[in-house]
């Protein structure tokens, strides 16, 4: 269930150009236990005036000891710029946890191929651990634009084999997730991705007979299911789905890109 | 009559407060959140007599205190509506305000038909206004002949009071409102949300799919508030007012503007519970104001005004 809550920045750095890690400690934490990777927290910009909508951000990590989450957010508007401006101690207005997760719990995987794109890369390390705790082996593929947006490569390397693509080149190899995939050839039985649209339909275009798990990001309004802002086309009767309520982790064969 | 009750034709409320139609979807997320019974009423999305998918996404934009939104009417079609989602909304005491949409005034005649057979709502806001679809909605609200005849023609087909909800996107809103209350209606809802649009600088194309969008929140309440205030010198029937609401005096306002009762939109997303939090400010904040009531304040802010004010 979705709780309003007033969470605690316990830390705040960047970790690569223009992306902030934020740890944040959330009262009544046993109420949202267990959060599946894939599941995003919805976060109120100051007062709410000026900025009318909350920002989905995923979740990337969570310390069930501690009691905190992580969140990774890149800044790219007047929203999350504000909130980099956030310092340890603020408390900042969550709606927790929404949406639909990866269901780790269900699927039967020995090999697990995730393959992240830019800030979609977050929400892929909380499920890698969860994945690895559940004795799956895991290989990652990670892009980014460029060498200064690369981050969490070593605390992938951890989990498994972890490969990284920036688009110039400048670290890693060049070009795109799926020229890596092509390079690579890893073995998996199941893929997640999380990333860009376009990420997305090039990884499920070349994996199109594959089973696996992707997670779609879009501009959000209320992020409950009630304002049918962020839906995605689908082959089901209703003809699509809600990313916030439904999602935003779906089957591949889901939904339409 | 307690503090906060009003009655209007087919509606009686136990507070004058109400989710906007389309921010609510048809209750259900945010029944999760607390007890429906404690609004006044609610304003379910709007029904189309076949399913809509709606617009392509990206279909919302935050603005500066505002939003743009070009959902496109999505809905499941009003015979889903009525067989699925009412009978949902019958489980709580809740008065159930249906609103209408359409591109023809024979699909809006439709859609009123099927919900007229439906025991499970309480009123109708004919949409005459919805920015968002390439054809109808608002061209029926911009144009005082037009609205008149949807009006006339919704009234024969219904069998619950009807309320028309005003475009603001029009020259002179008052004659939209006295076109609507000649031809039958029994109240009106205002405003619904103003055309607009962003640009993104780096791809230097529209935000929005749909290019243009609804503009709403606490950026139109002056706009709202005018409207209401001129509506109300010239027009007798009720009022619910609505634009950019987020808090106790923002209803007091809207009530001394003219509105007998109010709905809250886009502050639902930033507040899933905004409405019940409003519902309890609203004692303290018509006390602070020296009101004894809603029903004391409706209308009170005509008092100095040079021009005659209509009874509400």
């Amino acid at each position: 269930m979705i709780k309003r809550v007033l969470a605690t920045i316990t830390s705040s750095r960047e970790i690569a150009l223009d992306t902030i890690e934020m740890n944040l400690a959330i009262p009544e934490f046993a109420s949202f236990s267990p959060i599946a990777p894939g599941q995003f927290v919805h976060i109120q910009i100051g007062s709410g005036v000026a900025h009318q909508l909350r920002r989905p951000i995923s979740i990337a990590d969570v310390d069930y000891e501690k009691q905190q989450i992580t969140i990774i957010f890149k800044v790219i508007g007047t929203g999350t710029e504000e909130l980099r401006k956030y310092r340890v101690q603020d408390q900042l207005d969550l709606l927790v946890p929404c949406g639909n997760g990866y269901p780790i719990e269900k699927i039967d995987s020995k090999k697990a191929l995730l393959i992240g794109g830019g800030i979609g890369v977050p929400p892929l390390y909380y499920l890698a651990k969860k994945l690895v705790d559940k004795g799956v082996e895991v290989t990652s593929i990670l892009g980014f634009q460029t060498k200064d947006h690369v981050f969490y490569e070593q605390a992938f390397q951890a989990l498994g084999d972890c490969h990284v693509v920036t688009n110039d080149g400048s670290y890693g190899y060049q070009g795109f997730v799926t020229n890596v995939i092509e390079t690579v050839q890893p073995t998996f039985d199941t893929f997640f991705s999380c990333g860009p649209t376009s990420m997305l339909k090039a990884v499920t275009n070349s994996l199109v007979d594959r089973e696996g798990y992707i997670s779609l990001e879009e501009r959000m309004g209320c992020g409950v299911g009630a304002c049918y802002a962020c839906v995605i086309p689908s082959p089901n009767e209703k003809g699509f789905k809600k990313i916030c309520q439904d999602g935003p982790v779906f089957l591949a064969s889901e939904v339409s890109l | 009559m307690s503090q906060l009750a009003i009655e209007l034709p087919g509606l009686m409320l136990k507070n004058p407060i109400m989710p906007a139609s389309g921010c609510f979807g048809f209750g259900q997320e945010y029944s999760k959140f607390y007890d429906l019974s404690q609004l006044g009423a609610i304003i379910i999305k709007a029904a189309t007599e076949q399913a809509r998918f709606g617009n392509p996404t990206p279909r919302v934009a935050e603005t500066t205190a505002g939003m743009l939104n070009a959902i496109g009417l999505q809905n499941p079609g009003v015979e889903k509506i009525i067989t699925e989602e009412l009978p949902r909304l019958a489980n709580y005491n809740v008065p159930v305000i249906a609103n209408v949409a359409g591109s023809t005034i024979e699909e809006y005649e439709a859609v009123t038909e099927a919900l007229s057979k439906s025991n499970d709502i309480a009123a109708i806001e004919l949409n005459i206004s919805c920015p968002n679809v390439k054809q109808g909605g608002v061209q029926f609200g911009t144009d005082p002949a037009l609205a008149a005849e949807v009006t006339r023609r919704v009234k024969a087909m219904s069998n619950v009071p009807v309320y028309v909800k005003l475009s603001p996107n029009v020259t002179n809103i008052v004659m939209i409102a006295k076109a609507v209350e000649d031809a039958g209606a029994d109240g009106l809802t205002m405003i619904n949300t103003l055309t607009g649009m962003q640009i993104n600088l780096n791809t230097r194309r529209p935000v929005l799919a749909n290019t243009i969008g609804g503009l709403s929140g606490p950026a139109i309440k002056p706009l709202a508030i005018r409207m209401i205030y001129q509506v109300r010198q010239e027009v007798s029937i009720p009022i619910i007012g609505m634009g950019g609401i987020s808090t106790a005096e923002d209803v007091l306002e809207f009530l001394l503007a003219g509105a007998s009762a109010v709905a809250i939109g886009t502050a639902n997303f930033l507040n899933p519970f905004v409405c019940p939090e409003v519902i309890t400010a609203l004692p303290h904040v018509l006390e602070k104001y020296g009101f004894a009531s809603v029903a004391d304040a409706i209308g009170k802010g005509h008092e100095d005004a040079k021009l005659h004010l209509s009874r509400t």
